[in-house]
């Protein structure tokens, strides 16, 4: 929404304020301010000037030399390249060390204007220049009386003399106020509803035009007739008729408002349309009643499949959700939409029919969404108008008419309007609204508030009665944001929430995954950010296979594109695709990790909310191995109180990680993740080269297990007894199967066991690899005897030859 | 026998004083006072000495003794802190080479500031709590006051699943499931994940991060409202950080307002980063709206709450200078590296 700030003074005479506050001040008071535009920035001594002499520049054939009357003794000399100014021109003139507001091929203004100073052009001395309505900072969208090329001639009945101000001459001394106006503020999209809240803001006197009334009937049904058939999409529906159209330019006044609106004068009668709907906010729209079959308005929906053509050319297809205007035996426009070309409106008119209506603002907007047409006009519809504001609106379009005698009114109006909505009451509830407020604001000071908001107080009944274009308000905190806006946000004092003390805290599972994080972190590794949502493609990136249950994703029905389509079911493609990114971008090393959530319906189509499942996601290339990835994993399940809870199983069957190197990350059965050296084959599809890690793990079930419960289990006082073991076996036993053994054998004695040496090479053969554990026992609470410690370790070496492994030494 | 044993004193001291290093000190000691040291064998020539006598050149004795083992004892700890002192000399190192650093992985932005969000809430008495982010309708808009067809449901721009089921558009949604709970007092803090179909640009994207405050209680006021955020400010941005409070409209609160803090940058002078006006704009607010508590199960004529909800993407951007949204999910290690 955007007002001149001359066009609010029309309303409240009194508003003077410079601009700079004044967008303060409003916003302060609920209408938030983006942006303003003062129209005479950087124009700085322009005056008009009045040609009265010009002679051909003796140097140059483009250029001539003007004496220019600017209201003083005598005129000044001022050089032009300008093809289109003559003896007698009235033109807006820069004096020297005057400022204009950009150059007159109207590209984007410079910050600072351009400053003019005197100067020779080919040798002979300029005091000045002649402006385009560029130079101004304007352009003939605006006014469409300056030439396509040359400078700006006032029009011959212009009331101007030499010297006068020619910004104020052109109207350009205002400013334009851009305001972000919340949905809920339907009255503010106009200039009434602006001059509203202006005055309020200042306690100013607010003067909305004054509109004479006519009879209900009369006249106008000699001329027309209205029949609404959907009054569920039509709650009102005006019509007034003007006969004798005699078409022409609008006045200079209604001009320049337009103008400062962006809208371009076309004729009276459209610009009266247009006028009507920026100070009101009411659409309207204008039949030729000529091309009004049987002179008919039926209001109704559309047939599904209905074909119209619209005002601009545009062939559409109609559906039974859309409202139509049709005449006695055609559509003629589209509800609250556009018109259509059957019933445009030409110069050649000479009786019209005008309609205000209101139409449901839902259906409007679902209806110009379907089509694929916004208008002004159906932006205004659908955020919901007072549909008391069509009668008025009308009758001041009428006014209009009158006023710049482009027609003969028609006595009466057509007026549907089955269900009138009336003004509502509220209880008028102060200590109420200071409770909410947690203020002390007098009775008085609000009820003068409403009364600046045009709402009246019975003090009889103690209600206040709510006009009906202040639809947002129904209820006490309505009312007491009206009385806290006014009396100013920035005045409310501060206090504490008392009461009952609360803990503040977080929940287990966060505290776990704070834990996770400073070990990722500890461990090198950076937090990342991924989206929930990728392509379904994914998949078949990440090798799972057709039938695989984690293809069973959420789809999103409206999604920003297929990459954005589905829920991620597995955690690994944002992460490989970071680390793609940073491969690509020549980093040596990436380490990354993030928390997030993977997308599991319990059916498909959703009936009811999936399961959203916390994983840890780590992710890795450059230094580092296997095995660093497994090293954070362990520290990770150490910090948590899960040290060795976990084993490793080779048979995961992740087809996304290298067969060979992967593992399932167990508790029993039950799967906490996995961990592995990426598939060659993935690491291709993400277009990055060589070894890249990940691990996942499932941080609901890690937080179930965690424990921070700590006994302190005493320092060892009795010695310990150690055993080395060295053994040869297969390469395709894993030594976890080795340590299985030693843990199932060594009870209760073996306090711990440590892996020294791993080697694989020629002497130990093809196939073969040695390792070698350092075992060690102890009893709590004697020494043990070397019989006793002799006795374990056979029972593991039995035990190991069984699985194959060669003892050495 | 006197003028003896003050030779050897004598001698003993000028070896002593002449000493350079420990093993000739060590030397002098065997020379001197070890079994086959000169004063030893004085020691064994007692039994020549009358014993009337040898009292007192026993003590004789001693005193040399003594005397010489006070100054081995002496030049020892002179020279001992003459080699430390040597030795150090040649342990100089050049101590503005870098120091040794364990290679550290880095917290996300976006993180780093929630982490700082929640401990000034939690310092206020909040409980950070959670929601889901796949949603029902019902409790992303509708409990909010938002009903079917509300425009607002245009403006959120929201992705839907099913017709009832959407990707969360904010973290209101948390309210009304924790209101729903009827549990009293609630002061909570709900961050987490949404998502807008707002296309990828340096300030857009489909998926970003809010936290949501919400007190309820009986007498809560707006006045409140203003002073948590105060405090908030304060804690966040910096002791001499003001708020403004601006009216606004959300459906689900009433009165509204948006709030704008002053500029941590220029501290509200006007710079580049609140593009002159000293405020940058930074939350949503107001008190719960009365329907939305009565449709959640609570007598708004009993309780009063406030609401606010803080973009933190938005303040992550604004705190750590970041000029382009979509760095924060490109996880590029020289980005994260920064923080």
């Amino acid at each position: 929404m955007n007002t001149p700030i001359s066009w609010l003074k029309a309303y409240v005479p009194d508003l003077d304020v410079p601009v700079e506050k004044f967008v303060e001040d409003i916003t302060m008071s609920g209408s938030h301010v983006e942006s303003y535009e003062k129209k005479d920035k950087n124009l700085e001594k322009i005056v008009v000037g009045k040609i009265e002499k010009i002679e051909r520049h003796p140097d140059a054939d483009k250029l001539i030399i003007c004496q220019v009357n600017i209201g003083a003794d005598a005129p000044i000399q001022i050089v032009t390249g300008a093809p289109n100014v003559k003896e007698g021109d009235m033109i807006p003139t820069v004096l020297d060390g005057g400022k204009v507001a950009g150059g007159h091929d109207g590209g984007p203004l410079p910050e600072n204007g351009i400053k003019i100073k005197k100067g020779k052009l080919r040798g002979v001395e300029s005091f000045g220049m002649m402006c385009a309505i560029e130079e101004l900072g304007s352009s003939r969208e605006l006014y469409p009386e300056a030439p396509e090329n040359g400078v700006y001639v006032f029009p011959a009945d212009a009331d101007v003399k030499p010297g006068d101000d020619a910004i104020e001459a052109l109207g350009l001394h205002d400013a334009v106020v851009e305001y972000e106006i919340t949905s809920n503020r339907v009255d503010c999209f106009s200039m009434v509803g602006m001059a509203r809240e202006a005055a309020a803001t200042y306690g100013l006197p607010f003067h909305p035009p004054v509109v004479p009334d006519t009879v209900k009937g009369g006249d106008v049904l000699n001329y027309a007739s209205v029949e609404v058939e959907a009054t569920d999409l039509c709650p009102r529906y005006c019509a007034r008729v003007v006969k004798n159209l005699k078409i022409g330019p609008s006045p200079k006044w209604m001009r320049e408002r337009l103008a400062a609106q962006g809208i371009r004068s076309i004729n009276n009668l459209v610009d009266i349309t247009n006028y009507v709907m920026e100070e009101y906010g009411q659409p309207m729209h204008a039949f030729d009643l000529d091309t009004v079959a049987g002179h008919k308005i039926v209001v109704k929906r559309a047939k599904d499949g209905d074909t119209f053509v619209t005002l601009d050319g545009q062939e559409r297809t109609m559906d039974s959700g859309v409202l139509m205007i049709c005449d006695g035996e055609k559509e003629i426009g589209i509800a609250g939409i556009m018109g259509g070309a059957n019933s445009m409106v030409t110069d050649s008119i000479s009786t019209l029919l005008f309609e205000a209506a209101c139409f449901d603002g839902t259906n409007i907007r679902l209806a110009s969404k379907r089509i694929g047409l916004r208008t002004d006009a159906s932006s205004k519809f659908e955020k919901g108008l007072d549909p008391n504001l069509a009668l008025e609106a009308i009758n001041r379009a009428c006014q209009l008419v009158e006023e710049l005698g482009c027609g003969e009114v028609v006595e009466g109006v057509i007026d549907i309007y089955p269900n009138p909505v009336d003004p509502w009451e509220l209880p008028f509830e102060p200590e109420k609204m200071n409770r909410l407020l947690g203020m002390n604001i007098p009775e008085s000071t609000m009820l003068e508030y409403f009364d600046r908001l045009g709402l009246t107080y019975n003090k009889e009944t103690n209600q206040l009665v709510i006009p009906t274009f202040r639809q947002d308000l129904h209820c006490m905190a309505d009312l007491a944001e009206e009385v806290a806006r006014l009396y100013g946000y920035d005045k409310l004092p501060s206090a504490l929430p008392c009461g009952e003390a609360t803990v503040g805290k977080k929940s287990f599972e966060m505290l776990v995954e704070d834990i996770v994080r400073d070990v990722c972190e500890n461990n090198g590794f950076s937090g990342g950010m991924t989206y929930s949502f990728e392509s379904p493609k994914v998949y078949d990136k990440l090798l799972i296979p057709e039938d695989s249950e984690l293809r069973k994703a959420i789809v999103i029905s409206n999604p920003l594109g297929e990459d954005f389509s589905i829920m991620r079911t597995v955690s690994l493609n944002g992460m490989i695709t970071s680390l793609a990114t940073n491969y690509n971008r020549r980093n040596k090393d990436a380490r990354l990790y993030e928390i997030g959530n993977i997308y599991i319906p319990k059916a498909l189509p959703l009936t009811e909310l999936p399961e959203e499942r916390k994983k840890l996601t780590l992710g890795m290339y450059g230094e580092g191995d296997f095995f660093t990835m497994k090293g954070v994993v362990e520290e990770l399940f150490q910090k948590l109180g899960l040290y060795q809870a976990f084993t490793y199983n080779p048979q995961g069957g992740y087809p996304f990680l290298h067969p060979g190197r992967q593992a399932a990350i167990q508790k029993g059965e039950d799967v906490i993740g996995y961990i592995g050296q990426l598939h060659p084959e993935v690491v291709d599809n993400y277009d990055m080269k060589g070894e890249a890690y990940v691990a996942v793990i499932d941080l609901p079930m890690l937080a179930s297990l965690a424990t921070f419960d700590r006994k302190y289990e005493g320092i060892a006082k009795f010695p310990a007894s150690t055993r080395d073991l060295s053994m040869v076996m297969d390469k395709s036993i894993f030594v976890g199967q080795i340590e299985e053994i030693i843990k199932k054998h060594g009870g209760k004695l073996l306090e711990s066991y440590n892996l020294f040496d791993v080697y694989e090479g020629e002497q130990v053969g093809a196939g073969k690899k040695s390792v070698a554990y350092s075992m060690t026992f102890r009893a709590k609470d004697r020494n043990l005897e070397a019989n006793e410690v002799n006795a374990i370790t056979d029972k593991i070496v039995e035990a190991l030859k069984k699985l194959g492994v060669e003892l050495r030494g | 026998m006197k003028e003896k044993l003050q030779a050897i004193q004598a001698d003993a001291i000028a070896k002593i004083e002449a000493a350079n290093d420990l093993d000739a000190l060590n030397e002098i000691k065997v020379n001197v006072l070890g079994k086959k040291g000169e004063l030893t064998q004085v020691l064994k020539s007692m039994k020549d000495v009358a014993p009337e006598d040898r009292p007192k050149v026993g003590q004789m004795v001693n005193d040399t003794r003594s005397a010489i083992e006070e100054k081995l004892e002496a030049v020892k700890k002179d020279i001992t802190k003459k080699q430390r002192e040597e030795k150090m000399k040649n342990e100089v190192i050049d101590v503005t080479l870098p120091g040794t650093m364990h290679m550290k992985g880095h917290r996300h932005p976006n993180q780093i500031a929630l982490e700082e969000l929640e401990r000034v809430f939690i310092g206020m008495g909040y409980e950070i709590v959670e929601g889901p982010e796949v949603e029902y309708d019902r409790y992303n808009f509708e409990l909010l006051n938002i009903p079917a067809n509300h425009p607002a449901k245009d403006e959120q721009d929201t992705f839907y699943i099913t017709k009832d089921i959407l990707l969360r558009t904010q973290t209101s949604p948390v309210q009304a499931r924790i209101m729903e709970t009827g549990r009293m007092p609630i002061r909570i803090l709900a961050p987490g994940r949404v998502f807008r179909s707002d296309e990828v640009d340096a300030t857009h994207s489909p998926s970003f991060h809010q936290v949501e405050g919400l007190v309820v209680d009986k007498n809560i006021t707006f006045a409140d409202l203003k002073g948590t955020l105060e405090q908030f400010a304060r804690e966040f941005f910096g002791p001499e950080t003001k708020i403004k409070l601006r009216p606004h409209h959300f459906p689900f609160t009433e009165p509204s307002a948006e709030v704008d803090v002053s500029c941590f940058k220029c501290g509200g002078k006007g710079c580049r980063m609140c593009k002159g006006s000293g405020w940058i704009e930074i939350l949503g607010c107001g008190m719960v709206h009365p329907k939305v508590l009565k449709d959640c199960g609570i007598d708004p004529e009993e309780y009063s709450g406030f609401t606010f909800g803080i973009g933190l993407e938005r303040v992550a951007l604004l705190k750590y200078e970041i000029d382009d949204m979509r760095l924060l999910y490109e996880n590029d290690m020289r980005f994260l590296k920064q923080f």
